[in-house]
């Protein structure tokens, strides 16, 4: 993303380190900040865009993070709200790596189990252990399946 | 020699337990190994087995809840095999109370026994418990979720009158909530079997349920009426309707009577079909339904036990 003509449309300053995280879902940009745990009190300098116009998406969302770098297994979770979200590595203002989202196999630690019975949600030393299908989220422990607001259940 | 099934991907087991062969869910056997228990099982029942073979071993019965034929049952078959048992039968009575979990717990007692049984308000607590033992873990129970040993001793009580491959078998009562429903319909999908699934309205089996069994290759059909399928069955499974699934005592009492099965019902069914039920009852199954040639409830509780020696000595031989 560059800065355009104001008159042209969208306006948002380049970063000079950091990550960008282009064509996310439109309307899922501060789920995308909930999976990667930055929130208001976080120390990271953001920007965030939604519902921009995009040829190829009609509208998407772009997160823009300042001076922090995002691991592959961070990446990952994206896939799960954003699977055609593009990463950008930003290095004194140029793009030093591009790479696209893969889903995760398993998540670890990542989804609440929504089962009120399943033995993650007590205090036992486990985390919450879900293997990805294509028909959803299946819990390894009580086989709970979740299909949709995968979102809502973000730890 | 039966294949220990392995943990699903990606969840931690102690350091040499890949080899340890727990029992978890249906999930994780296949056909072959189920058949191979069944015919573990149907030895013992025909006393082709020694009273010392499990001499010197230890079972733990840890019950975080109330049972009465699985504990005594699995007691029972520990004795049988000449073998010893130690328990706890409630969590008043352990350290659970005193705010131990289930992990220690596991860890501790895996120093005591050779196995340990576990019975547990919380599904998926066998699946932990396997991760943190240092024995083999069978589960005998675990919240809502998965009782293995009960589906093996439904699948024995029927292969003791008829193949199961290819049979139409009829599920009625509580599919909701039923644990024993859900494991049994899991281990059925195996064999080919028709499901037909009758169920008062709010207590259907769960969406995700039917839609695995159907990815499975079964054929699962819905009905609302016991009297519309009941001449088509093999074996009927019937379960308990849960009077606290209710609001008020009025609608159990409507819904538990309209699925009521009463002598008069089975004029007209297969010679050979088979009434099953994991017991205890609470009056799905009218008591002079005992005297027919069909009920067949009590000596399926009596297979527990070959069943239960069974997987026993397959997890500590």
């Amino acid at each position: 993303m560059s800065r355009k003509d104001p008159s042209g449309g969208l306006v948002i300053s380049p970063i000079k380190n950091g990550t960008v995280i282009d064509h996310v879902t439109a309307g899922e940009a501060l789920n995308v900040l909930r999976i990667l745990g930055i929130t208001g009190s976080t120390r990271e300098c953001l920007s965030i865009a939604t519902n921009v116009r995009s040829k190829r998406m009609g509208r998407k969302d772009v997160v823009k993070i300042e001076n922090r770098e995002l691991r592959t297994e961070e990446v990952d979770r994206i896939a799960l709200l954003a699977p055609q979200a593009k990463i950008n590595i930003i290095r004194d203002y140029q793009v030093v790596e591009k790479k696209g989202v893969e889903i995760p196999h398993l998540l670890r630690g990542v989804v609440r189990c929504p089962n009120p019975g399943c033995i993650t949600n007590t205090n036992e030393p486990v985390e919450s252990t879900f293997e990805v299908l294509p028909k959803g989220l299946h819990c390894l422990y009580c086989d709970w399946l979740i299909k949709n607001d995968i979102a809502g259940h973000i730890i | 020699m039966i294949r220990a099934p392995p943990p699903p991907a990606g969840l931690k087991t102690p350091e040499g337990s890949h080899t340890m062969y727990h029992i978890i869910s249906i999930r994780d056997f296949e056909k072959s190994d189920l058949d191979h228990l069944l015919d573990r099982a149907e030895e013992f029942d025909t006393e082709k087995y020694r009273p010392r073979m499990l001499e010197g071993k230890l079972a733990a019965l840890l019950f975080f809840e109330p049972s009465t034929r699985t504990r005594m049952s699995f007691a029972t078959a520990m004795a049988r095999l000449g073998g010893d048992s130690i328990s706890v039968d409630s969590v008043e009575a352990s350290s659970i109370v005193k705010g131990e979990t289930l992990a220690d717990t596991i860890r501790v007692v895996s120093g005591y026994a050779d196995a340990i049984v576990l019975r547990h308000p919380k599904e998926g607590a066998a699946r932990l418990a396997s991760e943190f033992a240092t024995v083999p873990v069978i589960n005998a129970g675990d919240g809502a979720g998965q009782h293995p040993s009960q589906t093996l001793l439904d699948l024995y009580t029927i292969r003791q009158s008829m193949p199961i491959d290819g049979l139409d078998v009829g599920l009625l009562g509580d599919l909701r909530y039923g644990r024993t429903a859900h494991s049994l319909a899991l281990a059925l999908s195996l064999y080919g079997v028709t499901l037909h699934t009758i169920a008062p309205g709010g207590l259907e089996m769960p969406a995700n349920i039917a839609l695995e069994l159907r990815e499975r290759g079964m054929d699962v059909i819905e009905h609302t009426d016991v009297e519309e399928v009941i001449r088509e069955l093999d074996v009927l499974y019937v379960t308990r309707i849960q009077r606290e699934r209710f609001p008020d005592s009025a609608s159990y009492y409507n819904v538990a009577s309209s699925y009521q099965i009463t002598p008069d019902q089975l004029r007209g069914v297969r010679e050979h079909l088979m009434i099953l039920h994991p017991l205890p009852r609470a009056g799905e199954i009218d008591p002079a339904v005992d005297q027919t040639p069909y009920a067949r409830y009590f000596e399926q509780a009596r297979n527990g036990v070959p069943v239960r020696m069974a997987l026993l000595y397959e997890v500590m031989k």
